[in-house]
């Protein structure tokens, strides 16, 4: 069965998508942060915004055509492993000593 | 110029004395203390004859430049010393007479506390006198002066656990202090007008200066000049400090109070006598201040009764009678009383200081009597003061004194009779404290009955608390232990120095001081004009007489004059109220405002408001700036995002991405 | 044509799973849905020719990291959010406009002053983002930051063992 689909109303994704795309992931990461409490979901949102700038990355290195880009967001990527270590093992070390992953409780640097 | 003659040894040799007693005298013997105090001062004596004899006829001034003080553009202050027929005369009396009051305080001071101390402070003293008499700039010659001044108030001060020590030694300083203030300016003034401070080049300038040129100028000088000489001197109106002083130790009263520091005003004014010379209205303005004060200071002393006190009023007229030479041009001849005044005065004072300890520690001439006998040798050596002090010829007061009164005569009438008049009170004061002391009965406790002074002080001291007659020794001593011991003569130690200034003081009067300095001072020479000599020779037959009549043939007499004269015994004996004006006019209006405008007002206003204004507004704003670090991570996160947000913002208005 | 549509797909399921990240209470939820996320941005790198990085955003990302977050909700066994009411005012009012005013800015940004804004991103247009390439890259020109990574990993490590550890007293 010769089955075309229908033309599409444009014939490529322009750049500008890919951004804004980006953009709108960093912007619900900014909300994650300011909205949630739990300080792991506050931490994922940190995830987010990383993976937002990743995606601008790669979208510019292929708008350059060069792999530079990528590389930039493969050394994001390890530090964001570096830091999910570190940061977790914080967290885990603010759980063991206020028994509470509330960020709004966790307002003093000293017990 | 001549060789160097190290004459920066002669102030170092003292100075090495402060610095040893100072520093390592605490754990010393008193023998040990002693002998470096007196073997500086000696030393430092010896150093100033060798010099002096080697210098010779001191035709012109020895200088010595050691290295430039102070320069800055064209205001440069060296570090010189020099020497001339002036200095020689000082450098002799200070170092002489210096020496002997060092042995003497050996004795004196034998059991008292702080006796490294007290050398060290004596030590330092001569330092800066010697400072002061050597220095060949009006800048060096201030820092000896200050240094002097620190000295007196250390020494006025030493008794630093009794109140009135304390008192007085404050008192003299900031005294002092208006007198250094008026110095202060006069500096300020010579060096505008001779763009220098170096004697030789100042006084070379003053010399050829026409009268008419600057004469404003250079009275202005000398005027603030005689303020300095007046504070340091005691002269009408700063004198109040120098009766306080005697709060001090006996032989402090004699070196600082009445041999050396205090006249250095004198030798201030006479070092300056050639801008004098071209100020007329100063020259006359030291002349009334000269013997007004010597008048009002002898009257003040007719009345008191204690033996330092008497003896320092004395000190304050005898100063005046030095700048009532100056005043009429007998320079030589002020400098002549100053080094005669230092012999007897010295002499008197350790005469004093011996006759004190002898009576433990009673000031009160009331309670003396009778103690010739008993203290022949200070008796004996206190006769050659009075004899010296009363004028009384051929003994060396008789010499300065009517070399002053003789010039006096020729250039001003009436100065010369306010003079004699206060001659014969000097001689009627001096008489009067000798037949109090050493003549008549023993009036003084019994030496065996158990009675302390405790009855009587209160009256006997009651009218002052400054320098009250206690000032050489704690109270606690009195009332009890002493009252039964025997009154016995000083120890050896004590009597030689006062035997040497006996001689001195008998023969003083034939030093040819006028004629030696001469060619420094100018001449002085009065004629001996009859009828001025004769009036001399009455003062002091007046003055004995009227004291032997009053106090040793008829006791009774004195306190009927009292009662007769009342109002003027009160005004008299209260010292004409001058230090109740000076607290009243100056004293009470300066702490009042003080008090209420500067501390009340100024500080804890104005000073303290601004401060804990600015203390409170950063707390105001620190508070409203302290919401934002909450330690709430969430409201961090907004903010970051805020900031982010304006850069975009920015970026957008005035930059843009490309 | 093919990435129109995959594109289509693939950004809907990100935006719809980063909607989720931020809207769920429970942290397990959202750490699903940051995997929707990043399996989503894996295909969209693909698209891009990043074939390199979307296999490490896979492994790395949405396996190894993602793992390690679940690890811990587990571990602390963490639930629902509570209200706690009176904190965080200043996040809770600025927190949506300042949201909205930033993406508003952003894209008014890229469309009018982003060049390439408009340029089509074509499938198979750029294919240097191969582990080869991406591989010769790291080792050459990025070397010092390469090797200085690894260190910091190395840091990282023992900063969360020491951070984690039990405390012998």
């Amino acid at each position: 069965m010769d089955f075309t689909l229908p033309p599409l109303p444009i014939a490529a994704i322009p750049m500008s998508a890919y951004l804004i795309l980006s953009a709108i992931l960093f912007g619900l990461g900014i909300c994650g942060f300011l909205f949630r409490r739990n300080l792991i979901t506050v931490f994922m949102s940190i995830e987010l915004m990383l993976n937002a700038v990743n995606l601008s990355f790669v979208a510019f290195s292929h708008q350059m055509k060069q792999a530079d880009g990528q590389i930039y967001s493969f050394f994001v990527m390890v530090v964001a492993a570096a830091e999910a270590a570190v940061g977790l093992a914080i967290i885990l070390t603010v759980f063991k000593n206020r028994e509470t992953l509330e960020v709004d409780e966790v307002d003093n640097l000293k017990l | 110029m001549a060789e160097s003659q190290q004459l920066w040894l002669i102030p170092a040799l003292p100075l090495l004395g402060f610095l040893i007693n100072s520093t390592v005298g605490r754990k010393m013997s008193k023998q040990f203390v002693s002998f470096i105090a007196i073997a500086s001062v000696v030393a430092s004596f010896l150093w100033v004859a060798k010099t002096l004899n080697a210098l010779g006829a001191l035709e012109q001034p020895h200088v010595e430049h050691y290295f430039t003080w102070i320069a800055s553009g064209t205001f440069s202050v060296g570090f010189d010393f020099s020497i001339d027929r002036l200095t020689s005369i000082m450098l002799l009396v200070v170092t002489g007479i210096g020496s002997l009051i060092h042995i003497y305080a050996t004795g004196y001071m034998a059991h008292e506390g702080g006796y490294y101390r007290f050398f060290a402070y004596l030590n330092l003293f001569m330092f800066f006198m010697l400072i002061l008499v050597l220095a060949a700039n009006f800048l060096l010659l201030f820092v000896g002066w200050e240094g002097v001044g620190l000295c007196s108030y250390l020494l006025i001060g030493f008794y630093f656990l009794e109140k009135f020590a304390g008192d007085a030694g404050k008192k003299a300083f900031i005294v002092n202090r208006v007198g250094d203030f008026g110095f202060s300016l006069a500096m300020f003034l010579v060096f505008i007008n001779f763009g220098s401070l170096d004697f030789g080049t100042v006084f070379g300038k003053a010399a050829t200066l026409q009268p008419e040129h600057s004469a404003g100028m250079i009275t202005a000088i000398c005027l603030l000049l005689l303020v300095g000489a007046a504070g340091k001197s005691a002269q009408i109106p700063l004198y109040v400090w120098l009766p306080d002083a005697m709060a001090g130790p006996t032989p402090v009263s004699a070196l600082i109070h009445a041999a050396t520091m205090v006249t250095a005003g004198v030798y201030m004014v006479c070092r300056s006598s050639s801008l004098f010379n071209n100020a007329p209205i100063a020259m006359e303005t030291v002349a009334i201040v000269g013997t007004a004060t010597a008048f009002f200071a002898a009257t003040m002393g007719l009345a008191q009764n204690d033996i330092k006190k008497v003896f320092a009023y004395s000190t304050v007229s005898q100063l005046g009678y030095m700048f009532l030479g100056a005043g009429v041009g007998a320079y030589s001849a002020g400098i002549f009383h100053v080094v005669t005044h230092a012999f007897f005065k010295a002499l008197l004072f350790l005469g004093a200081g011996s006759v004190i300890m002898a009576c433990h520690h009673e000031q009160d001439m009331r309670w003396y009597g009778g103690l010739r006998k008993k203290i022949p040798v200070t008796f004996g050596t206190l006769c050659c003061a009075w004899v010296a002090i009363a004028g009384i010829p051929p003994f060396s007061g008789y010499h300065s004194k009517d070399a002053i009164l003789l010039a006096a005569y020729e250039h001003a009438r009436p100065l010369f009779w306010i003079g004699a008049l206060t001659a014969a009170m000097t001689a009627f004061y001096v008489s009067r404290a000798m037949f109090l002391t050493f003549f008549g009965e023993y009036r003084g406790p019994n030496p065996h009955a158990d009675h302390g002074h405790g009855g009587h002080d209160d009256h006997a001291h009651g009218d002052d608390h400054a320098a009250h007659g206690h000032a050489d020794h704690a109270h606690k001593d009195h009332g009890h232990g002493h009252g039964h011991q025997e009154i016995k003569e000083s120890p050896a130690v004590m009597t030689i120095p006062l035997v040497i200034l006996a001689l001195l003081s008998l023969g003083g009067g034939f030093f040819n001081i006028p004629d030696w300095l001469e060619p420094v001072l100018g001449s002085s020479h009065a004629e001996h004009d009859p009828t001025a000599v004769a009036v001399l020779y009455a003062t002091f037959i007046l003055g004995i007489g009227l004291a032997y009549v009053m106090y040793v043939l008829s006791p009774g007499l004195p306190d009927k004059l009292a009662s007769t004269f009342k109002g003027l015994h009160t005004l008299i004996y209260n010292k004409y109220f001058v230090d109740e004006v000076y607290d009243v006019t100056i004293i009470h209006p300066i702490t009042e405002g003080s008090r209420y405008f500067l501390w009340k007002g100024v500080d804890a206003g104005l000073i303290d408001g601004a401060v804990n204004g600015a203390g409170s507004v950063s707390r105001w704003i620190g508070g409203g700036l302290r919401q934002l670090q909450g330690g709430n991570i969430r409201s961090y996160a907004t903010w970051v995002v805020a900031g982010a947000v304006f850069v975009v913002v920015a970026m957008s208005v005035w930059g843009g991405v490309r | 044509m093919m990435g129109v549509i995959l594109f289509a797909i693939f950004a809907t399921a990100a935006v719809a799973c980063g909607i989720n990240l931020v809207l769920q209470r429970h942290p397990v939820t959202s750490a699903l849905s940051l995997i929707g996320v990043m399996g989503s941005l894996a295909v969209l790198y693909l698209l891009l020719g990043a074939e390199f990085i979307a296999a490490v955003q896979l492994i790395v990302y949405a396996g190894a990291i993602m793992v390690l977050f679940l690890f811990v909700i587990m571990l602390l066994n963490a639930g629902e959010e509570r209200k706690i009411p009176g904190k965080s005012l200043v996040s809770k009012l600025i927190g949506l406009p300042v949201f909205v005013l930033f993406l508003g800015l952003v894209a008014y940004l890229i469309q009018t002053q982003y060049t390439h804004a408009g340029s089509p991103v074509e499938f198979d247009a750029f294919t240097g983002g191969g582990p080869r390439e991406v591989g010769k890259a790291l080792f050459t020109t990025y070397l010092l930051p390469f090797e200085v990574t690894s260190v910091l990993i190395l840091i990282a490590i023992l900063g969360a063992i020491v951070l984690a550890r039990k405390e012998i007293d």
